[in-house]
């Protein structure tokens, strides 16, 4: 038998449809992979033996013909994401021991569709982080290193597990999160596809709260199709969360594969920014050059605010967060660091609970939010988050299907190495992804070439809101043309 | 704005050292929503339940719970906002109030800050001067918190849940009232209003109606002056009292040549006095902002429409319509109407018959009988078609209005038929003019001496009138009584 791991997604799944192996033999070569790569720590639980009883219960059903789209499918799970009875910590030492006795919506949905469980996947503190380097359970490995190095690179963040994991064979696919790019940020540097779907797509009930109006829930996989199915199973309209939306979930695999003549691509000249490395520019060529030839219609555009959109998301952002994060205060669970009284509790839990990372956003959300800086940041900030939204807006008006950008401003950093830099500088990793986030837009992220020293490095595609359809077709299209990207294994 | 101006009334003032002081009032009543479930939770919002047994994950605050609306709590705050005669507003917006407490799970209270889901309406109290309206500046929707118990253990605190997430509606004046007499009087109209409506009990002992007093004091035609807020008053006696200490203080101190701090102080019912809770400094940045969680508030106006065509008659309005109708004074309207089972228990009585003997009879006998026994008009002994039937054996002369005080008497303790008891009982009136004509004759004969004083002073005779009266076991038409008196003893 030929490694269970180098299949893809849609691959397993025709596999254990057509009976070549069975769930649990798939689950056990996962868990073995998982072990055999602790090094590289993308896995904060592991939990083998709820894998193998959701594997046999998958290879019953699948015996019985009542099979789900995801039938015996392993998968990681963020820890970001409540998971019934099963360490759920945002990577946070405050909430030491949590085990929630609840099940998120999107987890929840992947199991209803047959998906096995293989564990909880790192991830920087509360999402807070585009390294992985702010998680109480230290930093992840990315398992891609440059030509002829050992250096340990990051994943990116925050969802950084769960690109190491997908990128190193660790689990067919994995459940992330995107509140300023944590899930397009981690897949290109890993060489992965991930989507941030429209804000209000999935559910957010059950996935620990960063900023409200940004999170959103998506999946980080092999290959464009096999993002599509997650998507397809994570997506839906939720009672429990007023801001998803009612919207039928479209056959997203279907959109794979579809031509993409005559759509037209936006190209936003704001997205070039003073510099920016010659090969980020040179693989947006390459990008604007395989949609053209794919047929695409290529048209430049202005997105003029995006140069506001990192202050403002620094803003908006750590003031949800602020207030988000007020509710870990030692009285009801997690960590608990007597005081002398209420006040002295409060201050010791949440001094040994909270990273620098976050303490720093919860400052800064704190700052933004008291009287007499509200109006000149938050409100401002809000303004300037409709001015984007707009400016998209208009874009799409004018006829723009969908906006292609570079991922990120550069490949994969060395661990440890902007450990002493100005937090603002970690910030702009995010430069291209934020905005999408401010408008409440789908992005996907896509693989579409490799860095001189050999590491991945993604295109970005933006479609407009609930057309995460077209964005699976001209990513496929992109993923077609320069191929898929795996890391040669050294862990 | 639409500040009411109010002419000052000396007779409302507080005398000073140095002269007359105006009293410048504004209510925050919190009043607890009539409902099955909390604000943002399916858990239950009845009162009275084992300490955190009515707590859902989201009024734990558990890691990625959100927050859902109840739309039976939208509707009740629409429902007293169109009781206020207050402007419904169709858009409101839902905000976090940020501060840390154990009672406090998720690190801040959702309320509603700069866009509340009612606007500008008014309370109209019944004063001696006659009508004075207040206005009401706005109604928003908010959290209760839970409840922190400090007496259960030497070193710990315990925090019960039950409350936390309840809705609450917080019902804002503006600074329209003059004194504690008004202050009480607001309260007590505001709490029928709300039981009319049937969107708060009213129940101040369990704490679903409290209130936040806003005192300062002027000089008449003065700027107005700093307050002092009193919070969390829950009674209408601790509210007015409370009012009249802070005046005296604040004057006191005015006049002594201080100044008065803003800050938030607390009624101490024990001592009548209050007292200082925190400075204007140590006030809490409450970081206000749009609660990320939950979207806008946006009403469908039919939907309005049809909350407003619901509701029941309001106290005002069924108030003219006794007068209209059954011809009872302003005053005895505004008793009848206190209380909706009262003024239904009422119409019950009053179709048909005479309402004003009606209304005296309900105000004076069974109000006054049930007052007697601390119970309320729903326990009544004595039902409607009883009363009827009482005011009615007055009305064709049956009984006599002191009779009736018996009847009603053993009505209410014994039960039975008014009609039939009467008659089991003897209780008839008697106007046989013989029988009362020898009872008359035989009192004068017996009482000469008082016979001739009345004559030269005839409203002695009303000596002789009760003399028949008890001879006569009080069954004797009163009036024919009197008639014969005065007949016999010539004084026409």
């Amino acid at each position: 038998m030929t490694d269970l791991t180098s299949l893809t997604l849609a691959e397993a799944r025709d596999a254990l449809k057509a009976k070549t192996f069975t769930a649990v033999e798939l689950t056990d070569a996962y868990l073995a992979a998982m072990e055999a790569a602790r090094g590289l720590n993308a896995y904060v639980v592991e939990t083998p033996e709820i894998a193998r009883d959701m594997a046999k219960a998958s290879d019953a059903r699948l015996a019985a013909g009542q099979a789900g789209p995801l039938e015996g499918l392993p998968l990681g799970i963020k820890d970001l994401y409540a998971t019934k009875g099963v360490h759920t910590q945002a990577c946070s030492h405050i909430l030491d021991r949590f085990k929630p006795v609840y099940e998120s919506t999107v987890s929840a949905n992947l199991w209803a569709d047959g998906a096995v469980m293989l564990g909880k996947l790192n991830m920087d503190e509360f999402a807070m982080g585009s390294s992985n380097e702010t998680s109480h359970y230290g930093p992840v490995v990315n398992p891609w290193r440059r030509k002829g190095s050992d250096v340990k690179l990051v994943p990116g963040g925050s969802s950084g597990g769960s690109a190491a994991a997908v990128a190193g064979r660790l689990c067919l696919g994995a459940t992330a999160t995107d509140t300023g790019g944590s899930i397009r940020q981690p897949a290109a540097f890993t060489g992965t596809v991930g989507i941030k779907p429209t804000y209000g797509r999935c559910s957010r009930w059950g996935l620990v709260a960063f900023a409200s109006s940004l999170d959103q829930a998506g999946p980080i996989a092999r290959d464009v199709r096999d993002a599509a199915i997650l998507l397809k199973s994570m997506a839906s309209v939720d009672p429990r969360d007023t801001t998803s939306v009612d919207l039928p979930v479209p056959d997203y695999e279907a959109a794979v594969g579809k031509s993409v003549k005559g759509l037209r691509i936006g190209i936003p000249k704001e997205y070039r920014l003073d510099g920016m490395p010659a090969e980020i520019d040179a693989l947006w060529r390459r990008g604007i050059d395989i949609l053209r030839e794919a047929g695409a219609e290529i048209v430049d555009i202005s997105l003029p605010h995006t140069k506001y959109a990192l202050p403002a998301y620094y803003i908006v952002a750590p003031a949800e967060a602020s207030s988000n994060l007020a509710r870990y205060d030692g009285v009801r669970y997690g960590l608990r660091v007597p005081g002398s009284d209420i006040i002295d509790m409060y201050e010791n839990t949440r001094a040994a609970g909270f990273g620098a990372e976050v303490k720093r956003r919860i400052l800064i959300g704190t700052y933004v939010l008291s009287a007499g800086y509200y109006d000149a940041y938050y409100l401002r900030a809000q303004k300037v988050r409709t001015l984007i939204k707009r400016d998209f807006e208009l874009a799409y008006a004018a006829g723009v299907d969908a906006i292609l950008t570079p991922a990120t401003p550069s490949a994969a950093f060395g661990i440890g190495e902007k450990a002493d830099a100005d937090p603002v500088e970690m910030y702009l990793n995010d430069v291209f992804t934020v905005t999408v986030n401010m408008a409440g837009l789908p992005g996907i992220a896509v693989p579409a070439g490799l860095s001189a020293e050999g590491l991945p490095l993604g295109l970005q595609l933006i479609g407009r809101p609930f057309d995460e359809e077209t964005l699976f077709t001209l990513g496929a299209a992109i993923e077609k043309a320069a191929g898929t990207f795996s890391p040669a294994k050294w862990w | 704005m639409n500040m009411a101006v109010r002419t000052p009334d000396p007779k409302k003032m507080i005398k000073g050292a140095t002269g007359d002081w105006e009293v410048i009032i504004g209510l925050e009543v919190h009043a607890q929503v009539t409902s099955n479930a909390k604000l943002f939770s399916g858990a239950s919002a009845t009162f009275g339940a084992e300490p955190n047994m009515h707590v859902s994950l989201v009024d734990a605050a558990m890691p990625g719970m959100l927050p859902v609306i109840n739309e039976e709590c939208v509707a009740q705050a629409i429902r007293t906002g169109l009781g206020l005669k207050a402007a419904i507003n169709l858009y409101s917006v839902f905000d976090r109030k940020n501060y840390f407490y154990p009672d406090l799970p998720q690190g801040y209270q959702i309320s509603q800050y700069k866009q509340p889901i009612v606007g500008e309406g008014k309370v109209l109290l019944d004063m001696p001067e006659g009508i004075v309206e207040i206005g009401i500046e706005r109604l928003h929707l908010e959290q209760d918190a839970g409840k922190s118990i400090h007496d259960q253990h030497p070193t710990m605190s315990f925090v019960d849940l039950n409350r936390s997430g309840v809705a609450l509606m917080e019902i804002v004046s503006r600074p329209d009232l003059r004194s504690s007499e008004e202050v009480k009087a607001y309260l007590a109209k505001l709490r029928t209003i709300l039981r009319y409506l049937g969107t708060c009990d009213g129940n101040m002992e369990e704490g679903s109606m409290r209130a936040d007093i806003n005192v300062s004091v002027r000089k008449p035609g003065e700027p107005l002056g700093t307050r002092c807020e009193i919070k969390n008053v829950n009674s209408m006696r601790f509210a007015a009292q409370a009012v009249e200490y802070e005046a005296r203080r604040q004057i006191g101190i005015i006049e002594d040549g201080g100044e008065i701090e803003q800050e938030t102080r607390l009624y101490d019912p024990g001592k009548g006095e209050t007292r200082s809770m925190r400075s204007k400094e140590e006030a809490h940045d409450y970081r206000y902002f749009p609660d990320p969680d939950l979207l806008p508030l946006e009403l469908d106006p039919s939907w309005v429409d049809s909350l407003k065509a619901g509701l029941p008659e309001l106290p005002d309005e069924k108030k003219a319509r006794f007068i209209g109708d059954y011809g009872v004074t302003p005053y005895d309207a505004m008793v009848l109407t206190l209380e909706r089972a009262s003024a239904d228990y009422y119409e019950q009585v009053a179709k048909g018959r005479d309402g004003k003997a009606v209304a005296n009879f309900m105000i004076n006998e069974l109000f006054g009988r049930l007052n007697k026994d601390g119970k309320g008009i729903e326990a009544s002994p004595v039902s409607p078609d009883q009363l009827g039937a009482i005011v009615d054996l007055i009305g064709d002369g049956t009984i006599s209005g002191k009779i009736a005080k018996d009847l009603f008497e053993i009505v209410y303790t014994e039960g039975g038929d008014p009609k039939a008891l009467v008659e089991a009982r003897g209780l008839r009136q008697v106007t046989d003019t013989g029988a009362i004509e020898k009872a008359v004759d035989e009192v004068i004969a017996a009482n000469p001496d008082k016979a001739e004083q009345a004559r030269a002073k005839p409203t002695l005779s009303g000596w002789f009138v009760g003399q028949v009266m008890k001879a006569t076991g009080g069954k004797a038409n009163p009036q024919a009584v009197n008639d014969l008196v005065k007949q016999k003893l010539g004084i026409e």
